[in-house]
């Protein structure tokens, strides 16, 4: 029944001209939170559509559908989905509702302009995931930032003008390369389907600087050490809904484009620079191990663990030549990649739920000081319960999400080099730690101040937004397969791209 | 043996749990134990019938439940594995989780937490058993975390008190240092058996056994030693080997049931639950078996010592739980893995019933828990009174009750073994035997004999508990005499069968059973050995020292102030852990954090390039004069430019 419909093109278009409608409607309309509940719910059922009619056995694209955009310059509206694409997009649309939802009776200044910035975004960011054509996947990557930046910069936080700014400057800066990158591309094979610019041949200095171009591109996004330093501030000044899209959704653009790009097209210089991206995915789950052990304040810290987390996701996708080189066997670079797609799935759900938890918090005592908080539990025995199951599932407890895929690349890790996963697996450890011991300052022992004795614990509304969240994140932890089968097919397919030289 | 027997044996005390803690609220503290008990006792009843199919009809069973992930070849799958040493670490862990579910009723009967703290039990023994019934190390890993997940959860179960907070987060960490040996120990088994499958890595171990690895350049080490040395690394968290026990005698602060649960009977022993299970790969390496033989000799010889300055009634228990513990290990690394689970098991009775008597001293004590203040309650609590004398006795090895024939045989094999380091463990067991004997019968004599220390509260005289606290007591106290008969099949016999393997030169419990003729012989053969006489040596210092003159412990520890004050400290560990490891880390952090993020990355390189930009942007703004005819004649020069390059 899906297959029939251009399902991708409802998933992008549906929720921005919704959005546009709930703008346009006005801030007076009290219609405004109903209809973007209903429209955010309507692309997440059609979003599992996608799932739903999704082929595993092949890598080819599907739902696809193209049509001619501009074509002096044969750039075409073509969008498609494979097994990397297609749970990033189910995860976007989910945490739309979720957004829509956080944002309910928080928001009471311009509740329209909030509730369409999200949606418009939402579809934005699925276009992002569906576009097959370089300049299409450009232009939704640029103006995917634009909703995100005025929710930061209208709902955000004393000083958001600078987080926006540095937010701003850092991704223009990773994107020129990017557009350069691109266009060079083009250039050498007279195409702008990227799936073309797979197969083209290229000497290893050109793969070079293209490699370099999009990991600075997108190594701003993912982030990873040492442009990670937008993103703390970035969630401090955000509202709640806009911390949780730019943990869940826009930092797995970072590593989205290096699985659709960097890997596939540039596969020699990848190899022979795996050395930098994995150095500095380890410098990330450790450097930014401790530093989130420094931090003082509830977002920050998360912020840092969220980079930490992301490192895996890095370090799974640069590891596989290692392992190439030391195993026959395919199976410990298929266990490298799903599992930091694993990695990014899972820590969309678990960064999600912690920002959420905060913003629990926050509404009720407007303080992020971790100092500020004691004894939460003994006024909000509910939330005291997620936010623990949060923590673990956020310091990688099996059963959980969040142990699937730093289980999955440090069991590969081994694989490639014996220090790389001894210096990942210290995320036991430091992970454990900064989580753990936030929880034990703000969650537990006697009630510290009147302001905690004064707080209600979670009312239906919030309860179902984390109860939710935790569902997904315990079937994740328990069953991970039918997560990673989607996948099978489009990662065997890369690893063949990564192995086969293109010089 | 079926799927679906295993399946509700391992669920049913999840349910209970699911009931206990989602819906305690709406059922009711009543009708939360009883679903709590349910649950357990289904499983005990049910384990003792997958005992009795493997032990008299000779079963065994090792299928998939369901597939939990595939990654090209490799298939990680949830399944279970019933052979006679989880047989019997079932029948341990329900028997003994259903006594303190009983007990608990009357022990937590006036706490606000009574439904969540039954809830955490029950999720305990399901996590337990999902341990001990794994057939690969994914679902092992699994297990491990859950255990140490309802840990903390207990630990910190009165979150307001700082001490309990404190030393659960403490006791995760901790258990979190050893998983990450445990984990890099089980991503090397992946890489050299290409499975995570028990059957399918033990028989890879003979190949495996061949291979070296090279961490460090030029130095090729054995594969199996150090895949070995990373797996006992994770049961050193949980089995609270030296270094990592500092956080055992800390998880005191949780309340008693659990100390008697997981702190002693039961989590605390899957380490060497673990190692045991394991056997098809230690054997492959003595390097390994040697570093299990020393840390565990260390761990039995030097917790022994601190037990003996313990006031805290729990505490005195809690270290001799880490060098009983010491001792198990002490036999794994022996090679003689059957004697240690013996050990495990009879060990789980007696010292489950000792701490379920200490928390029935508690209750009568009004939560004093400080032996000093105790004394002559053996005429108030005559049952407590009488199991703790069984389980002591147990405990010392008294020649006829359980712990004697574990003990004794971890002793005899240790005498047999010829790896290295087995002098020095030796030494440090047969030493133990009169330190576990003097701290035993100090603890004892203060609190059941002598002058009645305590305040008793006006009218309030101490008196028996409950019934529900007095019945598992008996309970167990039939066990811990009991079991020890085992010895024959268990220790000496083929009740193991091929759960665990000792190839022929480590074969130490071979050497022993020569010796060995029947329960009798082995009795009065203990009883001509020198084990026993320094026991009863123990025994009898203890009485002279706290009983005819009490005078004199307190003027030696003024002679040996240093000798105090080493002990008192216990060793350091806990203040160079504070120090060294928690400040250090924060430390780093800090500077990370100040100097790498903030100066350099955006105090350098950020803002400096927004202050070069700003500059740039200043002398550019010349350049934007508005005037139209700059305009036309910049694009004019680019034009010329252009067409020079392209054409030239």
């Amino acid at each position: 029944m899906f297959t029939d419909l251009p399902l991708l093109s409802l998933l992008i278009w549906l929720p921005v001209l919704g959005g546009i409608v709930v703008l346009i409607n006005g801030d007076n309309n009290p219609w405004a939170r109903p209809l973007s509940l209903l429209i955010s719910i309507v692309t997440l059922v059609l979003s599992i559509g996608l799932y739903v009619g999704f082929d595993n056995a092949t890598h080819q694209m599907q739902f696809a559908e193209q049509a001619s955009w501009i074509s002096t310059f044969n750039i075409n509206y073509a969008l498609g989905i494979d097994g990397f694409s297609m749970p990033l997009i189910i995860l976007t649309s989910f945490s739309t509702v979720i957004v829509v939802v956080a944002g309910w009776e928080v928001i009471k200044d311009r509740v329209s302009q909030y509730m369409a910035a999200f949606l418009i975004m939402e579809g934005l960011m699925i276009a992002v995931f569906a576009s097959l054509d370089a300049i299409l996947f450009y232009v939704f990557f640029e103006a995917m930032l634009i909703p995100l930046f005025l929710v930061i910069g209208i709902w955000g936080g004393p000083n958001r003008v600078y987080a926006t700014i540095k937010f701003f400057l850092y991704t223009l800066f990773g994107s020129v390369f990017l557009l350069l990158a691109l266009l060079y591309l083009h250039h050498v094979s007279g195409s702008f389907s990227i799936l073309d610019f797979h197969e083209v041949s290229l000497t290893l200095q050109e793969q070079t600087y293209l490699f370099l171009a999009f990991l600075i591109a997108f190594a701003v996004k993912v982030p990873m050490w040492p442009v990670h330093t937008w993103l703390p501030d970035a969630h401090v000044e955000a509202p709640t809904g806009g911390s949780v899209i730019l943990a869940a959704i826009t930092l797995k653009i970072g590593g989205y484009g290096l699985i659709r790009f960097a890997l596939p097209i540039t596969p020699d210089a990848s190899m022979a620079l795996d050395w930098l991206v994995i150095s500095l995915s380890l410098i990330a789950v450790v450097y930014i191990g401790f530093v989130a052990l420094a931090q003082s304040d509830l977002k920050k810290l998360i912020a840092y663990s969220s980079i930490a987390h992301m490192g895996f996701v890095t370090l799974g996708l640069f590891i596989v030549f290692r392992i190439f080189a030391n195993t026959t066997d395919i199976s410990g670079a298929v266990l490298a990649v799903e599992g930091a797609m694993v990695q990014m799935i899972s820590h969309g759900f678990i960064a999600a739920a912690m920002f959420l938890s905060v913003g629990v918090l926050y509404d009720r005592m407007h303080t992020r000081e971790i100092s500020a908080y004691g004894g939460v539990i003994n006024t909000m025995p509910i939330f005291g319960g997620f936010a623990v199951f949060f923590a673990m599932a956020n310091a990688g407890l099996p059963g959980t999400s969040g142990f699937v895929g730093e289980f999955m690349v440090i069991l590969a890790a081994f694989q490639a080099n014996f220090w790389f996963a001894f210096l990942a697996a210290t995320t036991l450890i430091l992970g454990a730690a900064y989580t753990l011991w936030m929880v034990k300052r703000v969650m537990f022992g006697e009630i510290a101040n009147d302001d905690v004795a004064q707080l209600t614990d979670l009312n239906r509304r919030e309860f179902w937004m984390l109860a939710s969240l935790a569902i997904i994140v315990l079937a994740i932890g328990l069953w991970p397969a039918p997560l990673t089968e989607v996948m099978h097919s489009s990662v065997e397919h890369l690893l063949s791209q990564v192995s086969q030289s293109k010089i | 043996m079926t799927t679906n027997l295993l399946l509700a044996l391992a669920l049913a005390p999840l349910i209970g749990s699911i009931i206990a803690g989602l819906f305690g609220k709406k059922v009711g503290k009543v009708w939360s134990h009883r679903a709590a008990i349910i649950g357990v006792a289904t499983s005990f009843a049910l384990s003792v019938w997958v005992l009795k199919l493997v032990a008299v009809d000779g079963e065994t069973y090792n299928q998939q439940i369901y597939q939990w992930l595939q990654a090209g070849t490799l298939s990680l799958e949830v399944g279970f594995m019933v052979d006679a040493l989880t047989a019997m670490m079932m029948v341990v862990v329900t028997f003994v989780s259903l006594m303190v579910h009983i007990y608990t009723i009357g022990y937590m009967h006036d706490d606000d937490g009574y439904s969540r703290f039954f809830s955490y039990i029950s999720l305990f023994t399901f996590s337990m058993l999902i341990l001990v019934m794994a057939n690969n190390f994914m679902q092992l890993f699994f297990g491990w975390e859950a255990v140490g997940l309802v840990s903390y959860l207990l630990i910190g179960f009165w979150y307001k008190k700082p001490t309990a907070i404190y030393a659960n987060l403490k006791a995760f960490l901790v258990n979190r240092v050893g998983d990450f040996g445990f984990l890099l120990g089980i991503a090397g088994v992946l890489m050299y058996a290409g499975s995570l499958d028990y059957v399918e890595v033990f028989s890879q171990a003979p190949s495996m056994s061949e291979k070296t690895i090279a961490i460090f350049e030029g130095h090729d080490w054995s594969v199996m030693s150090l895949i070995c040395i990373l797996l006992f690394i994770g049961a050193m968290g949980k089995s609270a080997q030296v270094p990592l026990h500092v956080w055992l005698p800390d998880s005191m602060e949780g309340p008693t049931p659990i100390s008697a649960l997981i702190h002693a009977a039961t989590m605390v022993t899957a380490g060497i639950f673990m190692v045991t299970r394991m056997s098809p790969l230690f054997e492959f390496s003595e390097t390994a078996l040697s570093f299990v033989l020393v840390i565990g000799a260390i761990t039995a010889l030097f917790m022994g010592f601190l037990g003996l300055i313990q006031n805290d009634i729990k505490r005195v228990i809690a270290y001799s739980t880490l060098s009983q513990l010491g001792y198990m290990t002490v036999a794994l690394g022996a090679s003689a893995y059957a004697a240690g689970v013996f050990h495990l098991m009879t060990h789980a009775f007696f010292k489950a019933l000792l701490f379920l008597g200490a928390g029935s001293v508690i209750i009568a004590m009004h939560h004093e828990q400080d032996i000093r203040k105790m004394g002559g309650l053996k005429k108030y609590m005559p049952i407590t009174y009488w199991t703790a004398l069984i389980g002591s006795l147990a405990l010392i090895g008294f020649p006829g009750l359980s712990g004697f024939f574990s003990k004794d045989s971890i002793i005899e094999a240790v005498h047999a073994s010829d790896i290295a380091g087995s002098g020095f463990a030796y030494f440090a067991v047969i030493t133990g035997v009169f330190i576990t004997a003097l701290y035993s019968f100090r603890l004892f004599f203060l609190v059941f004999h002598g002058k009645e220390r305590f305040d008793t509260h006006g009218e309030h005289r101490p008196h028996e508990s409950p019934a529900v606290v007095s019945v598992p007591l008996i309970l167990l106290a039939i066990p811990s005499v009991v079991v020890g008969y085992l010895i024959g099949p268990m220790v000496f016999g083929d009740f193991f069968g091929n759960a665990i393997i000792v190839h022929a030169e480590h074969d130490v419990l071979a050497h022993v059973a020569e010796e060995y003729h029947g329960v009798l012989g082995f009795i009065l053969h203990g009883m001509t050995q020198l084990p026993f006489w320094l026991a009863m040596s123990g025994v009898a210092t203890a009485y002279y020292l706290y009983m005819v003159r009490p005078e004199l412990p307190a003027k030696i520890q003024q002679r040996f102030q240093w000798l105090y004050r080493v002990l008192d400290n216990k060793y350091g560990f806990d203040d160079f852990n504070q120090k060294v490891f928690a400040g250090g880390s924060r430390r780093i952090g800090q500077l990370l954090w100040k100097l790498g993020d903030q100066k350099i990355i955006d105090g350098a390189i950020v803002n400096g390039t927004a202050k070069t930009v700003g500059m740039v942007s200043k002398w550019v703004r010349h350049v934007q004069s508005g005037y139209l005819y700059h305009y036309a004649f910049a694009m004019i020069i680019g034009l010329y430019v252009l067409l020079t390059y392209f054409v030239v």
